[in-house]
């Protein structure tokens, strides 16, 4: 078998072309390997080779996306390679977006096994590291030879479709995969070799790392209560009788939006939880218990509250995924802002 | 718009990264206890509410958890 065709993807700085006075030069692709090509192509040893660079400027990139990536897409077409490397792009912004962007889209449109490289902060790594192999590197290009040792051969393995291992082994960042192995240990012992280890202060690695939450800055308080139209929001499942929209009891898959204009109170009769993962019964004989209706229009009529919003939104948060959820609230979010209201009671169980 | 997060498990409030947090009485009734009479109940549910409100209506820094 001949050596592994690759295509290199490099910024106008490390093409040799110039600095940010240059960052709007269009995509062109040259014969062979240029800059920090040649470190990867000594990283292959022998089992690979760049039969082609291309060369792109970062703003042009970023301010051109659609139509650079239409140009170096058919670059790459014709080279037809086995594998597609960007970068890497260390702490480069708009580096590290082009890098993510063209070799997500490499790997999607041409379906060619693509990879990059960056510093985690890079905020390109955000973007990408779940849809393709971001092999972590040091935040300036100092860290070349150690970006080079962990690109090269991961991009040989995926070329070749052979196995990779975990993030840690092979150097790149988490993607949220898991995959199932055998081990001589049972779940059980693994606890508890686990607790001890965490008891004694030495290290121990969770099987199950909690999902990235991000933080958002506290918004401003409200200045006038008595003025300002409060929205209620739950994960507790309340629903109009019946769940008519069938939201699932556990693992949502989607929001409601109803109306209670009409409502002093929510009752037995009318309302009731669609949640499955807690006792039902109090909050279906008094669904009051998880959405305050009745006080807060109490609170509306003595003039507490300027309103209480026509509407309320709802879902079941019972295993329901981190991602679906942010989902459902970009989208009310947006509805809410739109509807003038102010601030929002969210409640959960 | 700011938003106060009325829950049972403040622990799970805080890591999920809430901003203003008033803890609630139990998972199945955050805003009732059925062993109180009804009017009590209702009270009950009442300073909840307030507590929010006034969550709502105070400028914060970072997490912020109203306590009575």
């Amino acid at each position: 078998m001949g050596k592994l065709k690759v295509v290199h993807y490099i910024n106008q700085f490390f093409g040799g072309i110039g600095g940010e006075e240059k960052a709007d030069h269009k995509p062109e692709i040259r014969e062979g390997a240029i800059g920090p090509g040649m470190a990867l192509n000594g990283g292959f040893k022998g089992e690979a080779e760049i039969v082609a660079t291309i060369i792109c400027g970062d703003s042009y990139f970023s301010e051109n996306t659609e139509e650079a990536q239409k140009e170096i897409l058919e670059m790459v077409k014709k080279q037809d390679p086995d594998l597609f490397i960007a970068g890497p792009a260390f702490n480069a912004g708009r580096y590290g977006f082009a890098c993510g962007s063209i070799a997500e889209t490499v790997q999607t449109e041409l379906g060619i096994p693509s990879l990059t490289g960056m510093y985690e902060e890079n905020p390109g790594a955000e973007m990408f590291k779940k849809s393709i192999y971001v092999v972590s590197t040091k935040n300036s290009a100092v860290g070349m030879r150690d970006a080079v040792k962990k690109m090269a051969p991961l991009g040989i393995k995926i070329a070749k479709g052979e196995e990779v291992g975990s993030p840690e082994d092979e150097g790149y960042m988490e993607r949220g995969l898991r995959q199932n192995f055998f081990t001589d240990k049972r779940g059980s012992a693994r606890a508890v070799d686990m607790l001890i280890n965490k008891l004694k202060g030495e290290e121990y690695k969770t099987e199950y790392p909690m999902p990235d939450f991000d933080r958002v800055d506290p918004n401003p308080a409200v200045v006038d209560l008595s003025k300002a139209t409060i929205a209620l929001v739950t994960s507790g499942g309340i629903v109009p009788k019946g769940n008519p929209d069938h939201i699932e009891s556990s693992s949502a898959s989607k929001y409601g939006k109803y109306n209670i204009e009409e409502f002093d109170n929510l009752t037995e009769e009318t309302h009731e939880t669609a949640h499955g993962g807690y006792d039902p019964v109090y909050a279906n004989i008094d669904p009051d218990r998880v959405l305050p209706v009745d006080v807060l229009r109490e609170l509306e009529k003595e003039g507490k509250i300027g309103k209480l919003h026509n509407y309320f939104y709802t879902t079941v948060g019972n295993g329901t995924a981190v991602a679906s959820s942010k989902k459902f609230a970009e989208e009310f979010g947006k509805e809410l802002k739109e509807d003038g209201v102010d601030a929002v009671i969210l409640t959960s169980t | 718009m700011p938003v106060v997060h009325i829950c049972t498990v403040v622990p799970i409030s805080l890591t999920v990264g809430a901003n203003r947090i008033v803890p609630a009485v139990a998972i199945p009734h955050p805003l009732g206890d059925p062993k109180l009479d009804p009017e009590e109940e209702k009270g009950l549910r009442r300073k909840l509410v307030e507590r929010a409100l006034n969550a709502l209506a105070t400028d914060v820094e970072g997490q912020t958890v109203f306590e009575e």
